[in-house]
Order: structure tokens, then C-alpha cells, then sequence
């Protein structure tokens, strides 16, 4: 048995200086990992370096700076292809975000895909990225939305998930890890289900890539999407991964400059993969600072990670436990560090400014899961979601800052 | 917690507790629904208006401490009042939420709602107080009945 050393969450938060700052004069206790991840030092060093020494556009420039930071931006491509065991970096497509490389696999693939009487098949745990841009191309093609249902304890029923499969099944767009109940899906199953009938499946890694390691082709999908900004990387650049045989035959998102071979009024062809797909000037910067995301989650080991979130997240359901009033959504087996609730008597919102009082951050809303939050039966809820950086005693700190909520809300 | 208890008042939580003129009323000549998608609070408001006054004003819906208990005591601030004190109490209600936070509560006719000040303190909370008041506004501006401005 391999021993690993555990994670010494003390020397990572060296790594992270915003824990260097107060909140409302208390220490920051930063629970909303699921809403957007805090940055280390050596990604916000890699940007700052990067505009004060290596900047240039890439791909465009005969000059020395502009080949430097073309290199960077391959090297960053070659590293997330590495990242999620790509099989090429040609597969590697840089985004915004996952919804962007959503709403791109939704316009590209689906319009050409989709046609009257075509199935879309997600889940009743969709982020609202993983609805809309489905509904847009649906409406647009006559296809339809079917939806897997979530069970009470905030599964996905497989078994029902199997019968909604049907012959006019086209694609299967499917959160890994939801966002607002932290349930792990197993989306092997469903990928297995939709192989069986040589239908392509979209994860949502958005939540996915944070708490442990992704392997595409161990996971068998087409499609993989997630974010820089909940992987300790910047915000506005993420990564669409897709088999390069289907990238290949989908026409282009966006058109403009760096994604064309040649133009002519009369015709453009379109230069190769990944450049069809992303039109206009990059985000370089933002490309390097996730290079340096991704090298910092892999210098810490990821089963080191797995082990410390899972008694953080046990840590936070037990001091939950001991608050009268709270009422958990779901009850998944398998989950990551996030939880939502709801507490009696007192509206998340109200709750989130009473903790905020205490320098907690958590969300308070929908988190952008309407139809979830409409199959628990309740508007909104408080979220509070864990990362390698949080501490025991922030989940303690959450559990009193609940209590003072209750002592300042029913007076 | 000083700013807290600015907040959350007393009165406040009265009225988020047990709030005031609740319930679809008999007669309704005109009403608007107000939402806030980020938060997904959302009321209706019923009016009963005739010979230019608020005859009757009640509110359904769903929200936080601060959206529940602005609701209820604009509806009790408004019954019986013209139309154009309406038009005129939402303005005041708008500017004091408005209004930088180390200006003290604006005179005027506020009277109990004054107790809001202590919203400004909390910007990202002040949509929560206004949002009664927004769809109050709808609701007189679908009124058939003419406005006057005399």
C-alpha cells in the first residue's frame, strides 16, 4: 500500500495570498470555492510576468516576443491537454468558460446535428449552462429537451435514466459533479448507456476539475468542458476538450482572424484544428496563468487532496448536524465538498449577510440551478463549498456564523 | 454587529415575521409581479384604486427579512393614501436607499420607513428593500384610470 504524505493545508495557504487579508475585521473564512477558486501566488505571478517581460500577440508576429509568447500559449495548450489525458493538444480548444464551450458544442455541433424530433438528453442537476444553450439550438432545430430526474437524496436515477434514452437520442450534455448539491454523478454509467447507442456524451467539468483528477478517455465522453476560474486559474479562459474526429467535422463557432486558412468574398477556408475554433485574439494571459494553475494543483497530489476534502466535507456535515434548524438539499454518496441548505426561519439571503458579518463567504441564491432548487421545493438556499485551502475551522466558523444567523434573524 | 442591528431592526423583523396585509384582496383594479432573478424573490402587488386614492394594497410572494418587510409596511403606509402620495412616497423611499450611507435618513414623508436607512450600509441588500416598491410603481402605472398631476 502506497503511503501518501497528507496535504499540509498550512503551507498551501502560504500559497494564497488573499488569506493574507481581514474581511469586516475577521479572518477570511472563503466558502464559495464553488462559485469562483482563489489564486496561488505563481498564477498571479505568471500573468504579472507575462505583461511586464513577454508580451505580444501570438501567431501574428515575426519578431522575437511574438514567437515567445506563441510558445507560451502552445505550451499552456500541450499542459491542459496533459491535464485531462487529451489525446492531442489539436483537441484542446481555449474558451472562456464552460459556458462558452457549451453554448460552442450546442451551436456547432447541434445545429449541424440536430433536427425535428431530435432528443437532447441532461439532467434535472444542470447548471443553467447546461439548459439554455440546448433550448436555444432545440427551438431553433424542432429538437426536444429530455431530462433525467433527481432523486430525494440528489441522485440521478439511472434507471429512469436508461428508459429516456430512445432511438431520436442525440447527445447527452451532463454535469460531473453538480454545483449545487456536490453529488459526483456516475457519469460512467450514463457514457456506457449512451456508447452502447453511438451517442456522443458532453461532461460539464466545471466542479469536476477542482477536487480530483479527470481522464477523458478513462471517462470515455466526446466532450469536456471546464473553467480556469474555479481551477485556481484566472477567470475569462477555460477549455473545451473534444474528440478531434468530431471537432473536425463541426463548422466553425465564430468566425474572424487567427481561425481562416484563406478568405475571398467568394470563399474562406478554415485553418485547422484547434485555431477554427477560436476566432479573434486570444486570451494569452489568461492561458498562461492556467498553465500555472494546472502545474500547482499537480505539484500537490491529488490523492492527498481527495483525502483531506473528504474530512473537511465530513468535518462541515457533522458541525451542520449540531445547528437546529438546518435542512440539507440531497444527501448524495458520492460528493465533493459542496452542501446547500437551508435553514428554518431564516432566508438565505439574510444568512448570507449575517455570515458576511463574520468575514464568511458562502452564496446565497439559485446558483444558477433553478429547476434543481424547484425539485427540492425551495426558492433559494445558502451554499458552502470547500476547497484544499479551507481548514477544520472554517467549517466550525460556519456552523457559528449559521448560529449567530438564527440569534440575529428570529430576534 | 452594530450595522447588523441597523439592519435588522426590530420593527424589521416584526414585520418579516409576521407580515402585514398578505393575501390576494377582493377587489383589484390593477397589480404588477416583481422578481429579482438573482435572488429569485419575487410578490405580487394587488391595488384597489378609485377616485384617485389606494382604496386597498396587499402583497403575496416570497423573499428575505428585508424584501418581506418592505412589502408589508408599504402596504400599510400606502392604504387609504392618494395615488400621487403613492408616486411621491416612492420617490422619497428610492432616494433614502440612495443616498451615500453617512447622510442621515431624508426628512420628509418616510415617517416609520425611515427604519431602512440602515440598508444603505449593505449595497448588495438595497434591491431586496426596492423591489416592493418597484413593482408597487408598475402596478399604478398599469392603473387605466388617468393620473392626475393636480
Amino acid at each position: 500500500m502506497k503511503i501518501e504524505t497528507p496535504l499540509d493545508v498550512a503551507r498551501v495557504r502560504r500559497d494564497f495570498p488573499i488569506f493574507g487579508r481581514t474581511v469586516r475585521g475577521k479572518p477570511l473564512v472563503y466558502l464559495d470555492n464553488a462559485n469562483s477558486t482563489q489564486k496561488p501566488r505563481s498564477v498571479i505571478e505568471t500573468e504579472r510576468r507575462f505583461y511586464e517581460t513577454g508580451y505580444a500577440n501570438v501567431h501574428r508576429g515575426v519578431y522575437l516576443l511574438s514567437q515567445e509568447a506563441t510558445e507560451a500559449y502552445d505550451r499552456a495548450r500541450a499542459r491542459a491537454a496533459r491535464f485531462i489525458g487529451a489525446a492531442s493538444p489539436n483537441e484542446i480548444v481555449f474558451v472562456r468558460g464552460t459556458t462558452e464551450a457549451i453554448n460552442l458544442v450546442a451551436a456547432s455541433w447541434g445545429r449541424r446535428s440536430l433536427g425535428p424530433g431530435d432528443e437532447v438528453l441532461v439532467s434535472g442537476m444542470e447548471h443553467h449552462s447546461g439548459i439554455v444553450p440546448w433550448q436555444l439550438v432545440c427551438e431553433e432545430r424542432g429538437a426536444a429537451l429530455r431530462v433525467i430526474p433527481v432523486t430525494d437524496d440528489g441522485e440521478l436515477d439511472l434507471e429512469a435514466a436508461e428508459g429516456l434514452f430512445s432511438p431520436r437520442t442525440r447527445i447527452v450534455s451532463l454535469i460531473h459533479v453538480s454545483n449545487a448539491l456536490g453529488t459526483v454523478n456516475p457519469v460512467e454509467a450514463i457514457v456506457a448507456l449512451a456508447r452502447e447507442r453511438g451517442v456522443p456524451v458532453l461532461l460539464d467539468g466545471a466542479q469536476a476539475i477542482s477536487h480530483g483528477p479527470v481522464d477523458v478517455q478513462a471517462l470515455g465522453c466526446d466532450f469536456y468542458a471546464f473553467s480556469g476560474h474555479k481551477l485556481f486559474g484566472p477567470t475569462g479562459i477555460g477549455v473545451l476538450w473534444g474528440r478531434e474526429s468530431l471537432l473536425d467535422a463541426m463548422p466553425p463557432y465564430q468566425g474572424g482572424g487567427n481561425m481562416i486558412h484563406t478568405v475571398t468574398f467568394e470563399k474562406t477556408t478554415f485553418a485547422p484544428l484547434p485555431f477554427k475554433f477560436e476566432a479573434g485574439t486570444v486570451h494569452i494571459a489568461g492561458a498562461l496563468g492556467l498553465h500555472a494553475a494546472m502545474d500547482y494543483v499537480s505539484s500537490l497530489s491529488w490523492p492527498a487532496i481527495e483525502a483531506y476534502e473528504r474530512t473537511l466535507v465530513e468535518r462541515m456535515l457533522a458541525r451542520l448536524a449540531e445547528v437546529e434548524g438546518v435542512r440539507l438539499l440531497g444527501a448524495p454518496r458520492r460528493r465533493v465538498g459542496v452542501v446547500s441548505l437551508n435553514l428554518d426561519g431564516v432566508h438565505p439571503h439574510d444568512a448570507g449577510t449575517v455570515l458576511d458579518s463574520e468575514g464568511i463567504a458562502i452564496r446565497a441564491g439559485h446558483h444558477c440551478a433553478q429547476p434543481l432548487m424547484a425539485r427540492f421545493g425551495v426558492p433559494a438556499a445558502i451554499r458552502a463549498s470547500l476547497s484544499f485551502y479551507n481548514t477544520p475551522e472554517d467549517c466550525d466558523a460556519l456552523a457559528s456564523g449559521l448560529r449567530k444567523a438564527i440569534e440575529v434573524l428570529r430576534g | 454587529m452594530s450595522e447588523l442591528r441597523e439592519l435588522y431592526q426590530e420593527v424589521i423583523l416584526d414585520h418579516s415575521k409576521r407580515p402585514r396585509n398578505f393575501g390576494k384582496p377582493e377587489a383589484v383594479t390593477s397589480e404588477a409581479h416583481g422578481r429579482n432573478p438573482l435572488c429569485g424573490d419575487t410578490l405580487t402587488v394587488f391595488l384597489d384604486l378609485r377616485d384617485g386614492t389606494i382604496r386597498d394594497i396587499a402583497w403575496e410572494g416570497h423573499g428575505c427579512a428585508i424584501s418581506t418587510a418592505s412589502a408589508s409596511m408599504m402596504t400599510e403606509s400606502l392604504k387609504g393614501k392618494s395615488i400621487e402620495d403613492g408616486r411621491s412616497l416612492y420617490e422619497w423611499f428610492h432616494r433614502l436607499l440612495t443616498a451615500p450611507p453617512d447622510l442621515g435618513p431624508p426628512a420628509g414623508p418616510l415617517g416609520k420607513l425611515a427604519v431602512f436607512t440602515g440598508v444603505r450600509e449593505f449595497p448588495v441588500r438595497v434591491k431586496c428593500a426596492t423591489l416592493p416598491w418597484h413593482t408597487l410603481k408598475a402596478a399604478l402605472d398599469r392603473d387605466p384610470a388617468p393620473v392626475t398631476t393636480e
